[in-house]
């Protein structure tokens, strides 16, 4: 879904801010909080971007993406504060070079075991994951952002979100199979003592 | 390994992202290869699950208040303006019910055609792909009865390009619906056929697909029945078999 503001009017109205900032909140409040992985810090984040875009509304470029402004002054905030500086220290960047990743070996039935069923299984491995990870998975599948969005709201390159993209769900998939083969096989040992 | 440089690119095609010529190339390719259409559905699944997990926070009541009132534009409030402003809160009120419901609507109706393009993935991916093989839509028909809750008709394809492959039971929003597959000039097409009851969000013919859906798509609503025609096919051909299918009904 994309938000442009309409380029003919010359000025915008303070109201027309409300009026496409709301129904963003329930998305950046979610992001917010799998950024900080904290209510109150996510309640925090969201209200210093709301009111740092407000201010910021009139220097707002007409005719540019509009969520993808938003998101980027929440990101931008959430780097700068105290969680994002200490996340950012503790996790080095990572260094991607452009370019697309070569195919990476699949495990399907893995995937088909917990497409339906391991959704707590899933938000951990997703809590886990380096916070640019994170934040990219969360863009292009939640949030169903295009490439050239994502590349916006992070300012990076689409080649770097490609890149970064294919390694975050390389590592998601890493940390899953432990957990799912640790899974599978309580449920063995569980069926086996049903069993005795 | 021969699919090396395409699997390479399968998440980049699944997001919708890889251009328009080559997505074709891809999905004949992925049509036709079945570890490709194999490794496509998990990735499908895969990214459906993280796109239903992902959305785990929701904001309280009270902060979205606060949130509101922070941003609202405070008016300058006289006597005088009084009735003015009560009217103006009570059009602004009707309009953000309007606004939410519009967008609770589209979300439902994307996650619709998301399931469809799931479904039509599926089936792609299968390696039986129908549970009823026939070419005969006299055949086919029947087979239905007693396993969906409603009747439908199939158009007559003579002096079409389109032939019948078979049929299959689909179930959308727990509701049994009917799943034909078509073939022409080596393309599948899905044709669904569900109660219009039975969906989470109002669709027809103005209903827009989502932008990253990676097939042609096309929906409508006739007699009670909702009707969805999906697949890798032209636009063109997706409308021709559309408009048989409401001749038929």
């Amino acid at each position: 879904m994309f938000y442009y503001v309409d380029v003919s009017g010359a000025t915008l109205q303070p109201d027309s801010f409300e009026e496409l900032a709301m129904p963003l909140f329930d998305q950046l409040y979610n992001f917010a909080h799998w950024l900080t992985q904290n209510r109150e810090e996510a309640e925090d984040l969201v209200q210093e971007t709301y009111a740092k875009a407000l201010k910021g509304f009139s220097s707002f470029q007409l005719g540019t993406n509009f969520r993808a402004w938003m998101y980027r002054i929440l990101r931008n905030t959430f780097l700068t504060s105290r969680t994002g500086l200490k996340v950012t220290m503790t996790v080095p960047l990572d260094t991607e070079e452009d370019g697309t990743e070569m195919a990476v070996e699949r495990d399907t039935p893995e995937t088909l075991l917990f497409a339906r069923s391991n959704s707590d299984l899933l938000q951990s491995a997703i809590d886990e994951l380096p916070v640019h990870f994170r934040e990219i998975l969360l863009l292009c599948e939640v949030e169903e952002m295009s490439y050239q969005e994502i590349a916006e709201t992070l300012s990076v390159p689409i080649g770097t979100v490609m890149s970064r993209l294919s390694r975050a769900r390389r590592t998601l998939r890493g940390l899953l199979r432990p957990q799912l083969q640790e899974g599978a096989s309580a449920a063995i040992a569980r069926e086996t003592n049903h069993g005795l | 390994m021969v699919c090396e440089s395409w699997k390479a690119k399968l998440d980049t095609y699944l997001d919708g992202e890889v251009p328009e010529q080559e997505m074709r190339t891809f999905d004949a390719h992925v049509r036709n290869c079945p570890s490709c259409s194999a490794d496509a559905l998990a990735r499908v699944q895969m990214k459906r699950a993280i796109q239903v997990a992902g959305r785990r926070f929701t904001p309280t009541a009270e902060f979205r208040k606060r949130m509101q009132q922070s941003i609202a534009r405070k008016p300058q409030r006289s006597f005088r303006m009084g009735w003015l402003l009560a009217a103006a809160a009570a059009v602004i009120l009707v309009a953000g019910t309007l606004t939410t419901a519009y967008l609770g609507t589209r979300g439902a109706r994307d996650g619709v055609f998301s399931e469809i393009a799931d479904l039509h993935v599926e089936t792609l991916a299968s390696s039986s792909p129908v549970d009823v093989i026939s070419t005969d839509r006299h055949t086919v028909k029947p087979w239905f009865q007693g396993k969906i809750p409603f009747a439908f008709n199939l158009p007559e394809l003579q002096n079409s390009e389109f032939s019948l492959l078979g049929g299959r039971m689909a179930y959308l929003n727990q509701t049994p619906g009917a799943h034909l597959i078509y073939d022409v000039r080596k393309h599948h097409i899905s044709v669904f056929v569900f109660q219009e009851r039975s969906l989470p969000a109002k669709v027809n013919e103005n209903s827009l697909s989502p932008k990253k859906l990676p097939f042609n798509l096309e929906t409508w609503s006739q007699g009670g029945l909702c009707y969805f025609v999906i697949g890798d096919a032209s636009p063109a051909d997706i409308d021709s078999l559309a408009k048989l299918f409401k001749a038929a009904s």
